[in-house]
């Protein structure tokens, strides 16, 4: 039985239209994601998954349950990690965990060891006495995650957990979350960062416009909508548009971008040489595997970071 | 989490999405940052009724002499205006609680954010938070009760119930606020909270009877809630009740049980979004 | 392989994005370091304009507010002359110098912190030829055209509760945005030292402006009270201003000496206040 069904998820704010009737179902132990631009909809439908947003319409069941009925009861079960952190400022670290921990009702005894035990997981045990207000962003991140995580949640919710940090604390988060992942946690995913969602997701949807646009595993969406390579190359601002008719000759599916050109190919490399061959040496190539970045671009036209 | 979970499951239908009996973790938090807190600013907040009564009685008492109290008998300037300073201070400390602090969290500290991703709802969260805006409206009614009694101005025990009704109006002031906190928008439009606070100070019996407006504007002033709190308190101050003791008591309940049930159905618009 | 024009004449990013019309930067360099200041402070006004509505009515209402409460009300139940004048000529001078003192206060704290820690205009303004100086200056030149409008308004006001024996009480206005200038530099120069935002402008106004606002004579004369709590007067820029009010609105005699101390200690607290402000400014922002 899936543990969390959506179904014509609907939310509106005025006239606009944040979440626009999506679909879709979450396994229990699954890694899923939701990968879309900034502002597609992603954290609104994290939001109405925990009750703390109202939806329009449609009908969601977290848990078998709805969380807008039973709002405290569904969220018992939910760790979240939302995309801006809201650390109590006012508390110190430890605390904050302590005191998170106590508004699910557990009990003081097992919230003293949780605590130890999750500063250490967080990597900041030697922090526990600092106030919020004096920890890195990325410690505030890794705080807020192990937040998440003291009520022993059967479902974690991430929206944009690596936003702000630096390559190195995100590769350590992400080896965090394939851990919980192991012991049975599902993980729900926002992201609009390509690696990300391949690297955690068994699954995801892409969201345009509050819209699903496509749906399935990064492999098979690549598979689906893109080559195996892709070949950038850079003409300079004089000529981009002007090798858009040579480059097309070349390629089944370009796409012009203001900076490059894009070429999709199964072979990028003999593609590159066939540009070079031809006279059309680029003042910068690059080939590289394809990615959701790809996908993306190809179902919206638009690349996902403006 | 089993059994939390059992109990939740078990909460009646109209009380599900809204409450989950935890009130308490989120005034036990209120106590942590109380202890955290830099106590320079807990003492400090006591001073402003503490000053105005100091600089009043004393500067003023010096031009104004003796002023009748409730039971007609002349009384000094100082036991005029104490009882008046208590209830307005009940009343700033209420609203700052209930509005400029709790929009701040609401908007920018998240505070709330962060409650509600919990197993908490939305009414955990008001109770606690009232609660712990009357815990800081005690501290205060208990010291400035303490200053009047070494400047000698209780005369009488009822003095003594000048606290329980310094919560009444707190109580009062708090669960409205919250209710009108839920259709503040930006914080521009806290700007408009003091230009309803400042002439209900000014003019509400305050710091001179209010028989020297016209009768017109004295009805006015007498619909309004502070010039009740503190006509309640003038009372209690001596000892000398009317039958209007009981309206002006009554007019807090009232607003209380308004308050409380606004606050309550806009629940939902303050905290989920 | 050289580059080639691009057949079909030229696109979008073929064109200039930026022109340059040949500005003389020694030129302006040298108008800055004489009218820096007087640029800085129309930023401060065009910062406030959105505040604008709001800023009128509490500069409307606060004079209406006070002048009825306790020009009428307070002063109703006063039972002689104070000073040989009635209560409401005694304690308008007062009101309205306190008045424009509070927001003098509250101008040289959180808009001159929020500069360097939220807004970061003074950083901003550092990447133009204006200097550290200039800034504190120029945030002095605004507040002076601020509190003079609402120093302004409170006088005509007052003329609607009959607050002003004569016209001589015109100097009202330029007495109280000196009290308040007194207050505001020396607040702006320690506002521009702190690193975090804490609860230093909170004791500031619990433990400065507000007792400022009861003890400094506003109400009553510092002489009804115990010599103990005079001295809170005899510091205070408010009362000060509040005297210099009343000798200009109904004839308050005093000493020239005492005249003299009251001239001084505001320009002492002016002048020395925006020197400090000079050099706190220039030690936050060069480093």
């Amino acid at each position: 039985m899936a543990v969390i069904e959506a179904s014509d998820l609907t939310k509106t704010y005025g006239d606009f239209t944040a979440v626009d009737g999506i679909s879709f179902e979450v396994a229990p132990g699954e890694s899923f994601g939701l990968l879309g631009p900034n502002g597609a909809g992603k954290s609104t439908t994290m939001r109405m998954i925990g009750g703390t947003s109202l939806r329009t319409s449609g009908s969601l069941r977290v848990l078998g349950l709805d969380p807008e009925e039973n709002g405290p009861l569904v969220r018992a079960s939910l760790g979240v990690v939302p995309q801006q952190d809201s650390l109590d400022e006012e508390l110190r670290a430890r605390d904050n965990l302590i005191v998170y921990g106590r508004y699910f009702g557990l009990p003081k005894a097992y919230l003293t060891k949780k605590a130890d035990e999750l500063l250490e997981f967080a990597q900041l045990t030697d922090k526990a006495k600092e106030k919020v207000s004096a920890l890195s962003g990325g410690m505030k991140r890794r705080l807020t995650i192990a937040r998440g995580l003291v009520n022993e949640p059967r479902i974690l919710l991430l929206d944009e957990p690596t936003t702000g940090l630096d390559p190195q604390a995100r590769h350590i988060l992400w080896d965090r979350l394939f851990r919980l992942k192991e012991q049975g946690v599902t993980l729900v995913v926002t992201t609009h960062f390509m690696d990300e969602a391949e690297q955690l997701c068994d699954r995801l949807i892409v969201i345009d416009h509050g819209t699903i646009v496509a749906e399935g595993s990064p492999q098979s969406l690549i598979r689906d909508y893109s080559t195996r390579e892709v070949v950038e190359v850079r003409f300079g601002s004089t000529r981009n548009a002007a090798m858009e008719g040579p480059m097309r000759e070349l390629a089944d599916r370009i796409e012009v971008l203001p900076d490059r050109i894009l070429l999709y190919a199964h072979d990028g490399e003999a593609l590159l040489d066939e540009i070079n061959r031809r006279g059309h040496t680029p003042l910068t190539s690059l080939v590289r595997r394809s990615s959701l970045e790809d996908v993306f671009l190809r179902l919206t036209g638009r690349t996902l970071i403006d | 989490m089993a059994p939390i979970r059992a109990r939740l499951a078990a909460r009646p239908r109209w009380l599900s999405s809204l409450y989950a009996g935890n009130a308490r973790a989120v005034i036990g938090r209120g106590f942590k940052v109380i202890r955290n807190a830099n106590w320079g600013i807990i003492a400090t907040g006591f001073f402003e009724p503490v000053f105005y009564l100091l600089a009043m009685g004393v500067g003023m008492g010096a031009l104004v002499g003796t002023v009748p109290g409730p039971d007609g008998a002349p009384i000094s300037y100082a036991m005029y205006i104490a009882p008046a300073l208590l209830a307005t201070s009940a009343m700033n400390g209420a609203i700052y609680d209930s509005v400029n602090n709790v929009f701040f969290k609401l908007r920018y500290s998240k505070v709330y954010e962060g409650m509600l991703q919990t197993a908490l709802g939305p009414m955990d969260v008001a109770i606690g938070e009232i609660f712990m805006a009357l815990f800081r409206g005690l501290l205060y009614a208990v010291g400035f009760l303490g200053v009047l009694a070494i400047m000698g101005l209780v005369t009488t025990w009822w003095a003594l119930a000048m606290i329980p009704v310094a919560l009444l109006i707190a109580l009062g002031f708090a669960s409205l606020g919250m209710a009108v906190t839920s259709y503040i928008k930006g914080f521009q439009q806290l700007d408009l909270v003091p230009m309803v606070l400042l002439p209900m100070f000014l003019f509400s019996s305050t710091l001179y009877p209010i028989t020297v407006f016209p009768e017109a504007i004295q009805w006015i002033i007498k619909a309004l809630p502070l010039w009740h709190g503190i006509e309640l308190m003038r009372q209690l101050s001596v000892g000398f009740f009317t039958s209007g003791t009981l309206v002006h008591a009554a007019y807090f309940v009232v607003m209380s049980v308004v308050g409380i049930a606004a606050a309550s159905l806009r629940l939902r618009v303050l905290f989920l979004r | 392989m050289t580059e080639q024009p691009a057949p079909g004449g030229t696109t979008a990013v073929d064109a200039p994005l930026v022109s340059f019309t040949g500005i003389d930067h020694a030129v302006l360099a040298k108008r800055t370091r004489r009218w820096g200041w007087v640029q800085y402070s129309s930023y401060r006004h065009a910062a406030e304009r959105p505040f604008l509505g709001s800023s009128l009515a509490v500069a409307l209402g606060n004079p209406i507010l006070y002048l009825a409460a306790m020009g009428l009300g307070l002063g109703s139940i006063v039972r002689h002359d104070v000073d040989g004048v009635g209560y409401l000529w005694f304690v308008a001078p007062g009101l309205l110098v306190s008045t424009v003192v509070s927001t003098a206060a509250q101008f040289g704290t959180w808009p001159i912190f929020g500069g360097f820690k939220w807004q970061r205009t003074y950083l901003a303004a550092q990447a133009t030829p204006l200097e550290p100086r200039q800034m504190a200056q120029g945030e002095t030149l605004a507040i002076t055209v601020r509190l003079l409008v609402q120093a302004l308004l409170f006088w005509l006001l007052g003329f609607a509760f009959g607050a002003w024996p004569g016209g001589a009480s015109l100097l009202n206005v330029p007495i109280a945005t000196l009290a308040g200038l007194a207050m505001f530099t020396p607040l702006m120069a320690y506002a521009a030292t702190l690193e975090e935002e804490g609860l230093q402008f909170s004791f500031v106004q619990r433990l400065i402006v507000m007792p400022m606002f009861l003890f400094a004579g506003t109400f009553f004369p510092l002489s009804v009270m115990p010599l103990s709590l005079q001295w809170i007067g005899w510091i205070s820029p408010m009362w000060h201003g509040t005297q210099l009010a009343r000798m200009a609105s109904y004839g308050l005699s005093e000493p020239p000496w005492l005249v003299a101390v009251h001239l001084v200690v505001l320009v002492v607290f002016f002048v020395g206040g925006l020197w400090a402000a000079s050099r706190t400014f220039t030690r936050r922002l060069v480093r």
